[in-house]
């Protein structure tokens, strides 16, 4: 199986550097770890990483299974919201960038309209630092959450209706049932978004290509921007397949975990 | 009515008893939050693609258009080659996906089906090697590419993407349930692998096999930073790679012209996405469980 060649190879390519053209790579052992851990601006490429993931995949687990909940009521007209929310997820990640590009433009977007039924003036989000960031995990957000809430929404309807029945039966309420019932039955549903939502946040990358370029200031530079940028616009390729090592190991760690949950429910 | 079977079959009745009158004015008034939630931006997307400038323009945001045009399609067809951004995005998706299905499908059988030592192990190796996150070996695979001078060429976009381990799972697990018996037989008649697979399997495996070339051909169209990369010629690229060359080209100075090339690029995943999301909502969150 040679699929697992790449990796060797970026191993390799991480102990040298080259630019793309010279005739051949240099080694270098350690150098580009050092490299990237000598400043402080690779460090913050990570904990910004670490911030877009875990708000990413919180917010959108928390509201996804809230919908779901929504969704479970049948209330009319529930199937036509869910398709109308699941339909950012089949569609092209630079087409939504683009769009909310849009929505915040200070001058003519939506946010202009919200913001001064408040009182404010918008914010220029993608090109202010502070908010750039906030901008790329709102789209995010939105694009993921139809996904989210229909793949909870199945997961309650495999629950069956006599358990419910009889905690109903026992005195349970609503919020009993949601906390003793509902939301541990959902544990390997949860397990599993938690696992898969987490790996696509890591590598997001249409959005930030579309919307910021990493930057200002690269404020919106995560571990998959870097990447690229480190690769194909300052022709690093060292420093480049060293983050990759570091994105490789902590999303392998991610996956080996999954799979020992796969083993103990799938029989191959 | 829109169709969602896995989303719709089995609610319990009962669960929508006591204390349902409260539940439902609430439930009413945070369903058409979410709604409008979806709606607004992809209404103003729609719209202002139709818009003229001076609507655009002006504020007050304009919700409802004074006249409608379609000058910012002409716009955005001369700003940027939108024709052969079509163009490479078909043949990508369309050669991209039939060698994906194709792939799957004898991957899927040989596990399914043929002995051989190890397979258990094997499957795992392989599904590992397949879930390898694309975007560690974007950089290998770009120089790999480069290496055999196949940059800026269709082989070069659809090639690296054909295997895929999603398409391979979901189909293993439905080839395994299939009657085995049925195989047997055309085996005994003398009916080799690819008769086997030709005239038995693809036929009763119909509903999985769509469902996977439905998704890797979203997946295809849909493809960002693979395209970006490989290509360098705005001649090659295809349509989310256009967008992001529209943008360049004129910044954000035209949202009419910028929204029309989008509503273009999404407009055929909508289509798709409308005529046939039972698969793609099934195959999509249903695996998920399953898995």
């Amino acid at each position: 199986m040679f699929s697992y060649w790449p990796i060797v190879e970026n191993v390799y390519l991480s102990f040298t550097t080259w630019d793309f053209i010279s005739s051949q790579a240099d080694w270098v052992g350690l150098l580009n770890y050092q490299a990237l851990f000598s400043s402080w601006s690779f460090p913050q490429v990570l904990l910004r990483t670490l911030v877009w993931v875990v708000v990413v995949v919180v917010v959108t687990l928390v509201l996804g299974l809230a919908l779901a909940l929504l969704f479970a009521q049948r209330i009319r007209g529930a199937t036509a919201v869910q398709t109308l929310a699941f339909a950012p997820h089949v569609l092209s990640g630079a087409a939504i960038a683009t769009i909310w590009l849009f929505i915040f433009d200070p001058n003519h977007g939506l946010s202009r309209l919200v913001f001064e039924a408040f009182g404010a003036s918008s914010p220029a989000w993608t090109t202010d630092d502070s908010w750039a960031l906030w901008a790329l995990i709102i789209v995010s957000i939105w694009k993921g959450l139809g996904f989210v809430a229909i793949v909870y929404l199945v997961g309650i309807q495999q629950i069956p209706a006599e358990v419910l029945e009889a905690a109903r039966i026992d005195g349970a309420g609503r919020w009993t049932q949601f906390r003793r019932m509902i939301f541990p039955l959902l544990s390997p549903t949860t397990f599993f978004l938690v696992i898969t939502q987490t790996i696509s946040a890591f590598q997001a990358f249409d959005v930030i290509a579309m919307m910021t370029n990493g930057g200002p200031a690269r404020s919106t530079t995560t571990l998959s921007w870097f990447i690229y940028d480190e690769a194909f616009n300052r022709t690093n390729v060292g420093g480049s397949s060293a983050a990759s090592m570091i994105m490789f190991v902590v999303l392998m760690a991610i996956t080996v975990l999954q799979f020992r949950f796969v083993e103990r429910r799938v029989h191959y | 009515m829109t169709v969602m079977p896995t989303a719709v079959a089995t609610e319990p009745t009962s669960r929508k008893s006591s204390g349902s009158r409260r539940t439902r004015w609430w439930g009413v008034l945070a369903l058409t939050i979410t709604a409008l939630a979806f709606l607004i931006p992809l209404y103003l997307f729609v719209s202002t693609a139709f818009k003229t400038n001076a609507d655009i323009n002006s504020w007050p945001l304009r919700l409802i258009p004074r006249s409608l045009t379609l000058e910012n399609f002409v716009n955005a067809w001369t700003l940027a080659p939108f024709g052969q951004f079509l163009v490479n995005s078909v043949v990508v998706a369309a050669i991209g996906t039939v060698l994906k299905v194709v792939l799957a499908i004898s991957t899927a059988y040989a596990f399914a089906f043929l002995p051989f030592p190890g397979k258990r192990y094997l499957f795992i190796f392989m599904l590992g090697a397949l879930m390898v996150p694309g975007h560690v070996t974007l950089l290998v695979n770009y120089i790999t590419v480069g290496q055999l001078n196949l940059l800026n060429t269709y082989a070069g976009l659809i090639l690296p993407g054909v295997a895929s381990a999603f398409g391979t799972f979901l189909l293993h697990q439905f080839f395994r349930s299939l009657p085995y018996e049925v195989l047997e037989a055309a085996q005994l008649d003398g009916a080799g692998h690819l008769r086997r697979i030709i005239s038995i399997i693809v036929p009763m495996a119909r509903p999985a096999i769509i469902t996977v070339g439905l998704i890797a051909l979203i997946d295809e169209w849909n493809g960002f930073v693979w395209p970006l990369i490989v290509t360098n010629s705005v001649n090659m690229r295809t349509l989310p790679i256009g967008l992001l060359y529209l943008k360049e080209n004129d910044g954000i100075n035209d949202w009419g012209a910028l929204m029309a090339g989008t509503l273009f690029v999404v407009l055929p995943v909508v289509i798709v996405f409308l005529l046939a999301q039972r698969y793609i909502v099934a195959g999509l969150a249903g695996s998920a469980v399953r898995r």
